[in-house]
Formats: structure tokens, sequence, C-alpha cells
């Protein structure tokens, strides 16, 4: 019976745990307000009601009262405000070493890019006890990624990236929904998330695999003619891109800001907008000329001449319980 | 209180019905109170339209397959229903209808400050009205009522241009009412009406007012940038102009937000009333339930971000808006505790209108507390966007609202009307209402927390049974809010002649005729007494007033 009625959802991460468990103290707290609440209204309405000849007590008020049912009330807030804060600030920080998935959100479907190479659209087949790390991007307008099962959300926008992470525990099939209402076929936009065993997983990649993404976008680094200038020496006419990802960049207003993600994107597609500091604002946009796919590979392979991701990946999967540390209930 | 009506005079007494009849006597009046019946009737019918969809999107919701309408079709129902109900109905109903009808009697004046302003502010929202009515007929529109952009800007081919201006057009009838109630509440109020001596009504419709009025400009500003983008592409919000599509969620929630403060305040203000008068009872802590109005008015503006914790904000920015958060709940919580300590040592009376106030209480209060749910952060993630959110609002916005709104109509349809509702029949509808409310929305927090996103035409199938129950319970509902229509125009013609005061209740109001005449008062009032005087009323003299604690 439970198949159609479900009252809980499946709790397949690290973050579906601490989650819940704030879930269920808040169902608590606000059961007990709930009652406490509806006690007193049932026994005053009860106790006092209309009888011929008993009159009303006039009561002003009362400030100790007043008082204690203020902060009362803002001492449990802030302990609600803490608590959800720390679930919070865990579920926004990513591990080091998560393995990337490049996500692609168009009306009505999700493209999603492996770092290892593989392409899928509408699911997504990860491993079991890794860390995994999206960063999405929007072709059109605004989706957003969610699994309930991981109690996972993030908004995907056009123009950036935006990205999350989760780590699943359980092996199965799970919902991925868009959650952000996004034009006709907003309710078909869904697809699987299929977390499988490590040992399925690696058949799974192995099959049909293209070689990792920074490939892919090493070569298309080349077709575009980029390393003409972004040379591996300091000789080129842009700045040379060895192990620039993840580094502070001196623009050339004196601002510092740090390569990641969204940086190297915005320097390809928009590359007036921040001049690194020294070079001359000669190069020319790439908008129009790749796609996001094209995109990603390239922050990809951007991103492994800086301590090469793949061998990262490599890493991570070799020690899966490793990051999962640190991640009970609060 | 019994229904024992006085021996009626069937003398025709003048009064602000009976004055004049005729088409220009009410199209062009100036009373408050015409006007605030002119509302009425228009809110009536935009509320009708609004739940239709609401009737429409639970039928399509039966089933998980999309199989009563089109996908598109059914992505304008919602976008309309929470257009029509939010700016059409929700917003203009408790403030344009009952404070128009009582403020200035409750302070003891002639007319609000600005009667013509009235009157224009109503042709506004009918203006609006007409212009969203051709946009819902000429095809409609599909952008969900919060118009996110870029979809709204660039992507949506529904009629985007027609509903923004409808509502920028309504907004301003929203500014003049709150403008014309501010002015009226500092400048009108009869000698020896202190601001301490306000029915805790206007107090809530002041508060009110300030909302409409720093707030809807800034909705009305953010349309403007949207119909820009939209039509002459200018970039402002669509990243592929150079815009920022998070901007228009800060400047849409900058003022959606304090909205839902001008759909509950007017309603808070309404159950302060009735909980006095059927408790024969000053109101617990006067002050505080006045000062927390204010406070709500003031720190709803704090929290807009709280729509947004998972839209792109930084972590930094989430964590500042979920405390500032925290500090709305405080308030509301108050207002709870203070309207339940009032029931202490009452003497009180089950008329409909106190019934409804208490399904206000239980409504208001989950609402209130799923509300905490959704400012920690953590669990934002999961439920925003989800049907927990729809439940939340509801709760607030139509469980909370809606039940002020019919209490407060029930509690001074005799004045309104000159007649009396039949009373069993209310007492029916608003259990029917209470039952109906918790049928159609508890389950869908339930379908929140297991996954199920809103604005969903077709869903997997194992959320079914929820739905199932939310479209059973919306039905019962639908039924709940039939019967005081059908009703009300029934007492109008044939319910029992009203008495001035049949609830023995204080407030200016009451001392004058059912209904009242042109100008209220036969002369202007002069007011010696407390708020809620219910001691004086019931006894003929002040009684000791304790002080608890």
């Amino acid at each position: 019976m439970f198949d159609n009625f479900p009252l809980w959802p499946a709790r397949a991460s690290t973050a579906a745990g601490n989650v819940d468990a704030l879930y269920i103290f808040l169902i608590i707290v606000s059961g007990m307000m709930t009652l406490l609440v509806f006690t007193a209204i049932v026994i005053f309405a009860a106790r006092y009601r209309h009888r011929r000849g008993v009159l009303a007590e006039q009561i002003e008020g009362s400030i100790p009262l007043e008082v204690t049912w203020s902060i009362i009330p803002l001492g449990v807030f802030m302990v609600i405000f803490v608590w959800g804060a720390v679930v919070y600030f865990h579920s926004r920080t990513p591990p080091r070493d998560a393995t990337d998935v490049y996500v692609v959100a168009k009306q009505w479907m999700w493209k999603l890019q492996h770092a290892e190479g593989q392409r899928e659209i509408n699911s997504l087949h990860i491993p079991v006890d890794r860390d995994v790390r999206l960063i999405m991007t929007s072709q059109d307008v605004i989706h957003s990624f969610f699994v309930p099962a991981f109690r996972m959300k993030q908004d995907v926008l056009p123009g950036r990236y935006t990205t999350a992470w989760f780590h699943a525990t359980k092996a199965g099939t799970y919902h991925l929904f868009c959650a952000e209402y996004c034009g006709t076929q907003h309710s078909g936009m869904i697809g699987d998330i299929v977390v499988m065993e490590p040992a399925q997983y690696e058949a799974w990649m192995s099959g049909g695999n293209t070689g990792p993404l920074s490939a892919t976008g090493e070569k298309l680094f080349a077709e575009l003619g980029c390393a003409t200038c972004h040379r591996s020496d300091t000789q080129g006419r842009g700045p040379t891109l060895q192990g620039v990802f993840g580094q502070p960049v001196q623009l050339q207003d004196g601002r510092i800001v740090t390569a990641d993600e969204n940086y190297i994107r915005e320097s390809i597609l928009d590359p007036g907008s921040k001049i690194v500091n020294g070079f001359k604002p000669v190069m020319p946009t790439f908008q129009g000329l790749v796609n996001e796919e094209q995109v990603n590979a390239l922050v990809a392979y951007v991103k492994s001449l800086s301590g090469a991701s793949a061998v990262k990946t490599n890493t991570a999967m070799a020690q899966p319980t490793a990051p999962a540390k640190g991640n009970q209930v609060q | 209180m019994s229904m024992a009506t006085p021996i009626v005079t069937p003398v025709e007494r003048e009064d602000y019905l009976n004055k004049e009849y005729g088409v220009a006597s009410w199209l062009l009046t100036t009373d408050h109170k015409r006007i605030a019946l002119l509302y009425l009737i228009s809110i009536t019918f935009f509320f009708f339209i609004g739940g239709f969809f609401a009737l429409l999107i639970r039928l399509e919701l039966l089933t998980p397959a999309g199989d009563l309408v089109q996908a598109d079709t059914y992505n304008k129902l919602f976008t309309m229903h929470g257009q029509v109900m939010v700016f059409f109905f929700l917003i203009p109903s408790i403030p344009a209808v009952l404070g128009n009808f009582l403020i200035p009697m409750m302070i003891g004046a002639k007319d609000l400050a600005f009667p013509r302003i009235n009157l224009l502010s109503w042709y506004l929202y009918i203006i609006a009205g007409i212009m969203m009515l051709h946009c819902i007929l000429t095809g409609g529109v599909d952008t969900g009522w919060t118009f996110y952009t870029p979809f709204s800007t660039a992507f949506s081919n529904t009629k985007v241009i027609e509903a923004g201006l409808a509502i920028f057009v309504s907004g301003f009838s929203s500014i003049l009412t709150g403008l014309n109630f501010v002015v009226t509440i500092h400048r009108m109020r009869a000698p020896g009406m202190t601001w301490s001596r306000l029915p805790l009504f206007v107090w809530s419709h002041y508060a009110t007012s300030i909302i409409q009025i720093l707030g809807t400009p800034v909705i009305a500003i953010t349309l403007v940038l949207v119909v820009a983008e939209r039509a002459l592409h200018l970039g402002i919000f669509d990243p592929k102009l150079g815009g920022d599509p998070l901007l228009f969620q800060h400047l849409f929630w900058f003022y959606s937000h304090p909205a839902v403060y001008i759909m509950i305040l007017p309603s808070m203000g309404v159950v302060s009333e009735v909980i006095a008068c059927f408790s024969r009872k000053r109101i617990f802590g006067y002050h505080f339930v006045a000062l927390s109005s204010l406070a709500i008015a003031v720190f709803g503006f704090l929290v807009w971000a709280h729509h947004m914790f998972v839209a792109g904000i930084s972590v930094y920015a989430a964590l500042v808006f979920s405390l500032l958060s925290y500090s709305v709940a405080v308030p509301s919580a108050v207002k709870v505790f203070n309207w339940t300590a009032t029931l202490y040592k009452g003497s009180i009376h089950y008329d409909a209108p106190m019934l409804y106030a208490f399904g206000f209480l239980g409504l208001f209060t989950m609402g209130g507390l799923t509300g905490l749910f959704l400012a920690a952060l953590g669990i934002d993630v999961h439920v925003t966007d989800t049907y927990f959110v729809v439940a939340h609002f509801h709760y607030i916005m139509v469980g909370g609202a809606l039940m002020g709104y019919l209490g407060g109509l029930h509690f001074w349809w005799p004045k309104i009307s000159g007649r009396l509702y039949p009373e069993g029949w209310a007492r029916l509808a608003a259990l029917i209402v209470f039952v109906g409310f918790n049928l159609t929305f508890f389950p869908q927090f339930i379908l929140g927390y297991v996954g199920m996103p809103r604005r969903y035409y077709q869903y997997p199938g194992e959320f079914q049974v929820l739905n199932v129950m939310s479209t059973a319970g919306a039905t019962v509902l639908g039924i709940g809010y039939l019967l005081p229509m059908i009703y009300f125009l029934w007492s109008m013609r044939y319910g029992k002649p009203a008495p001035d005061n049949p609830w023995k209740a204080a407030g200016l109001e009451w001392q004058t005729q059912s209904p009242p005449t042109t100008f209220n008062f036969e002369k202007e009032p002069v007011v010696t007494w407390e708020a809620y005087n219910y001691d004086e009323i019931d006894t003929g003299h002040k009684e000791e007033v304790k002080v608890v604690g």
C-alpha cells in the first residue's frame, strides 16, 4: 500500500539524515507548541463558556507574561536557526576531492557530462559512497535540480554556474525533478538518479567511454586556436592557463578574484569583463561559437591543467569511505 | 449570544442603502460604505473566477497523467489562479471591503479623508480587473504568478505584458487605499479617540497601509522592468542581454513577501475584534497586540530573500535572511498567545464569527509553525518549490486571511446589510470550511516533504493517494465557501432586520444605526471610554481591571 502512499521520502545521501533529524525535531517542537495553544483554547473555551449571570473577568494583560512568551519562542527559534544553518552550510560546502559532473539544463531535459567522459540525458549514474559535485548551468530559463532522496535542491541559472554536491549512501534509482517552473513540459523534465555499487559503476563507466571530458576540452582548445595565445609558457598574448585554476588572479582594475569555474566560463564567453593584470583585452568572445557542453569541456580542461582532476577522481574512487566522516547528524 | 431580536419597528429609517437608488448613485458615490459594497461585489466575482481555476487544477491532479487539460492550459490555470486570488481578491479583501466600511465608523468619522480618491481606487481596481479579464479571455498567461525571469521576459509566448500591466494598475488602487487609511487614522479620529483607544482592527489596518504604500511601488517598478525587457529587449534580467535573473527575484519578493502581511494583518484585526466581543473581554495585552502589528509590518520588509535560499544567493546572505525571518515569527506568536489568553476567564459565546476566529487561530498557528520549517535553511533546501510551500502559504493566506475575512463579514453583516444571517447555517459553513481546508491542504505538507514539486501538471504515480485526498478536501472546501454567499444573499431579502448592536459589541460602529446613515453618526461622537469596555456594556459600570503575573 505504501507504494502509492508514501509518508516519507527515501533516504539515500549523507545530507538526508541531517535534514530528517532537524525535520523531526521541528515536528516535535511545533507539535508541542500546537498542542499547548490548542489545549489552552479548548480548555478555556469549555471552562469559560457563557453562563447566565457569570461575568467575564477583565484582565489588562501582563508584562512578565508578554516577555516570557516572546523570549522563550525566540530562544527556540534561535536553536532552529543555528541547527538549520549548520545543515545548510554542510550541504553547500563540497568536499575538496569530489568528482565533477557537469549539468546543462534546457527546456525540457537534463544533459549530464561526467568528468570521466560519459554523457547522459535525463539520467545520472553514480557510484555509492562518493562525493559528487554538480556544476550546473542552463541554456534558457531557470531550472532547479531536485533529488528528494538526497534532500538536495539547487536552482540552475542561465549565464552562470551554480554548484551543489551530494554523497549517495544507498544503491537504487531515485527521482530527479525540475523544481523551478520552466514552461510547458516542466513536469516532464524529470529523470533518474541511478546509484550503483562501485563494481557495477566501473562496468557502466567503461562501456563506450570516449575518454575524459578534459580530453574533449583539450581537443576543442586546439581546434579553436586558444593555444596560440594561451601558451604553456609565459610568452603568449594571453595569460598561461597552467596551474591557474583555483588560484587568485590579479585583475587590471586591481581586484583579485579566484579562478573558479564561473571565472573560467566568463573569460570564455565575455572575455572583456575581467582582464588579467598586464594583458590587453584582445580576446574575442566565444559566445555563440561554443555551446554550453563545449564550455564545460573547456572548463574541465583548464581545471586539468592545475593538478589533473582525472587523477583526483581516481583517488576519490580508491578511498570511497574517507569523505563520509563528519556527515553524521549534528 | 442568542439572536433574540427586539420587536422590529416597521418605520423605514433612512440609511446609506435606501437614501438614493439608481446606478449613478452607486457608481458616483463617495460614501465609504457604498464603495465598500462595490468592492465586496467585485472581489467576490474575482474570488469565484480564481476558485474556478483552483477547481480545475485540483481535478487535473486527481490522476497522475495529464488528462483533463493540456499542459499549457494547466500552467495558465495555476498562474491565473495565483494572480487573480492574490492581486484581485486577497490584497483588496479585508482592507477594501471591511476596512473601507468600518474604519471611519470605528474612529468616529463621517468618511475617509479622501472620499473621491477612495472612489478612484475602486475605479482603478475595476480597470485593472477588466485588463486582467481581457488577458484571461484572450489567451491568458503562463509564467506562474511570480513572473520569474528570463522565462517571463524571453521565453513565454503568452500574454505576459497584459497581465503585468493589469497588476501594475491594481497596485495603484492598493496604494491609494493605504494612503487614505493612514491619513484618515491620523487626522479624522473623533475627540477622545486616542491611539491607545483605537480598536485593534484599526491598528492592524494602519500597519497594513504602511506596507501597501511602501511596498507596492516596488512591484510596480518591477513589472514595468519586465515589460520593458519583454517589449523593448532592454537587458535587465535576462543574462543573454546582460541582465541578472536574481535581481528580478530580489525585487519581486521585496514586495511579495510583505504582501503576505497585507493579506494576514487585516485578518488579525478582525480576529481581535471578534475574540474580544465573544469573550466579553478586553484584549489581553492590547498594546502588545497593537505593536506586534507594526513590528510585523516593519520586519516583514527585511526577510524577502528567504524565498531564494536555493536560487543562487551566497551562503552568508542566506544565513542573514534566515535569522531575520525568525524576527517576524516572534510578533506573530505573541499575537496568538494574547488571543488565547483573552479567552481566559471570559464569558465565551459560540456564534459563527467566533467559530471563524477559532478556525483562524488553528489554521494560522499551523501555517505559522510550518513557516519555521521553511525559514530553517537546511529544511528549506528540501521543501522549497514543493507542495510543502504550497500548503504553508495556503494555511496563511487562505486559512488565515480568508477565515478572518469570512468571520468579519459575518460579524459586521448586520451592520452592513441591516439584516441577520441565519446563524445555524453560518456555524455549519464555518465547520465545513475548517474541515475542508485541512483535508485539502494538510496532505500537501506530506506530499511536499516526500518530494512532489509544485506546478506539476503530471506526477509520478506514488503521489496519487495524497493528491486524491487533497482534491476531495477541495470539494468540501468549495461547498463551505459557496454556502455563505447563498445565505448572505438570502438574508438580504429574507433575513430578520438587525438591531443596531446585535452582539452588544463595543466599538463606535455599533453605536450607530444598522445600516448606518450616509454620514455614520447623528453628531460627532466623543469617546470617554477605553477600547473593548465590555465590563461597562455588560454591567453598566466599570469593573476593576486586573493585571496578572
